[in-house]
């Protein structure tokens, strides 16, 4: 009984974790966007204000059941996924180390990669029920630019299942403890490929083009206000949380304490928000160029080199 | 037992409820008229409206404040209404410069509207032709004085008085073909 109460507030506690941490990133990207173009910006809190200002809106209105789901959708694949998610290594000898591992052995890399772009799917059919015709390009631009960065991905990882031998993301960690070095050096091109598709995923610029704020009036959440925005804000962060903390999982050594992984994640995290502060967007086809240009020549290399 | 909707525990809300919807204010900056090229200075490093919360909106579903920069021809007032009622309660509007005020420099035309309270429900004035943008602030800082004091309720007052709006907005549009919202 007390082992099943342990599994479930240590549930709670890591998605809990997973929402400070992502909400508290995405306004320390705005701070740091704003030092970069000499303003002020916004208090690190700012995107916890907008969240709450964002619930306690009084109309909340959907055009239909779809529009209406779409954002549960949304938070429950970033939950789910933040649960299947080895927060920290196994090796940690902090007080708070039995609360994070939730489900880590029981999913491995492949179901991870089906899991992350339900989501997607999701938001594509909310989205699509709007009947807004900037939703539906986005949906289009979004759909389009994952199949760009999943090709780099999916190699990446693929070469890493192949030269392990394992599929399990603890099976990784578990290698990458054995050798001693953090797999970003035994596999430096699986690792080259999978940072260089990262920034697709976090749709900073110059891959913004499914929000594309200017010209496409924010895409697919265009029609999406109130409670709807503001739970799909809070998927976001979690989400976020989710991609580092799988990066720094797989390629960085995982993390001890929650230090180490707020320090890993963070300067990870840094790297699509600096590149965006200073890029222009890219149009639909010179980012899927980009991403099966260069990532896609270090995935083959990384995949020749793995089953070498 | 603890009652969660008591008056004490109301109140933590309010005052919770109360500095998220002032100190985060998503604008729909409709470029009506000429005051929209006041804007960009706002938001950008020289006067940064965004270390106050406030922050550009993209659509009209996301936004809270409707910004009326200018005079309104009345081919234009009929998109400010369908943005405005398109927009999530509660929703803030502010007249800026003296043509929203009393027709300004436009008060004879014969295509613009003298008095933008008879069609929208407007929480803030800000004077001046052009308000430079520490004006605009300034009008900023006194929305949130009125959404502290739960003052800045336009958006009541417009679903109560409907009809009234509704006639005066349809004294000066002509051709009304609006859409049904369910709002």
């Amino acid at each position: 009984m007390d082992d099943i109460l342990i599994k479930i507030l240590g549930a709670i506690a890591t998605v809990i974790l997973a929402f400070t941490v992502g909400m508290t990133y995405g306004g320390l990207s705005r701070k740091v966007i704003a030092r970069i173009q000499n303003r002020i910006g916004p208090p690190w809190y700012q995107n916890f204000i907008d969240n709450a200002k964002l619930l306690f809106k009084v109309s909340n209105i959907n055009h239909g059941f779809m529009q209406h789901v779409a954002p549960l959708w949304l938070i429950g694949m970033s939950v789910t996924t933040v649960l299947f998610i080895p927060v920290l290594n196994t090796g940690g000898d902090s007080w708070y180390n039995s609360w994070f591992p939730n489900l880590n052995f029981h999913g491995d890399l492949i179901f991870l990669l089906y899991l992350m772009v339900i989501g997607s799917l999701g938001m594509a059919l909310g989205a699509g029920q709007t009947g807004n015709p900037n939703s539906a390009i986005g949906v289009s631009r979004g759909l389009t630019q994952m199949v760009g960065f999943e090709v780099p991905w999916v190699m990446a990882l693929v070469a890493l299942m192949i030269q392990y031998k394992t599929t399990s993301i603890t099976g990784l960690m578990a290698a990458a403890e054995q050798q001693g070095t953090w797999l970003a050096f035994s596999s430096p091109f699986a690792t080259l490929a999978a940072l260089l598709a990262m920034p697709g995923m976090f749709r900073y610029s110059p891959f913004d083009i499914v929000g594309a704020p200017a010209e496409l009036a924010s895409g697919p959440v265009s029609e999406f206000g109130g409670k709807y925005l503001s739970t799909m804000m809070t998927s976001g962060s979690i989400f976020a949380f989710v991609k580092l903390t799988l990066y720094v999982d797989i390629f960085f050594g995982g993390a001890n304490n929650l230090v180490e992984l707020v320090i890993k994640t963070f300067i990870l995290y840094m790297y699509p928000v600096l590149w965006g502060a200073v890029s222009p967007r890219f149009r639909t086809e010179q980012a899927v160029r980009f991403f099966w240009g260069w990532p896609v020549l270090f995935g083959i290399i990384a995949l020749i080199q793995a089953s070498l | 037992m603890m009652n969660i909707n008591d008056k004490h525990s109301q109140k933590i809300v309010d005052i919770i409820k109360e500095y998220a919807r002032k100190q985060s204010l998503f604008i729909l900056a409709y470029g009506t008229g000429c005051g929209a090229i006041e804007i960009p200075p706002t938001m950008t490093s020289r006067y940064d409206a965004e270390r106050y919360g406030i922050r550009g909106a993209a659509t009209p579903r996301q936004a809270d404040v409707l910004l009326i920069t200018g005079y309104l021809a009345t081919k234009t007032l009929k998109r400010v209404i369908r943005a405005y009622e398109q927009m999530q309660s509660p929703k803030y509007v502010i007249g800026f410069g003296s043509c929203t005020i009393n027709g300004g420099m436009y008060w004879d035309s014969y295509n613009t509207i003298n008095v933008l309270d008879k069609y929208l429900p407007v929480d803030v004035y800000i004077n001046g032709c052009m308000p430079r943008p520490e004006a605009v602030l300034a009008g900023f800082d006194k929305l949130k004085e009125l959404i502290q004091a739960g003052k800045a309720e336009g958006w009541k007052h417009y679903q109560e008085n409907l009809d009234w709006y509704r006639e005066n907005q349809k004294k000066v549009i002509v051709n009304w073909q609006m859409p049904d919202y369910n709002w």
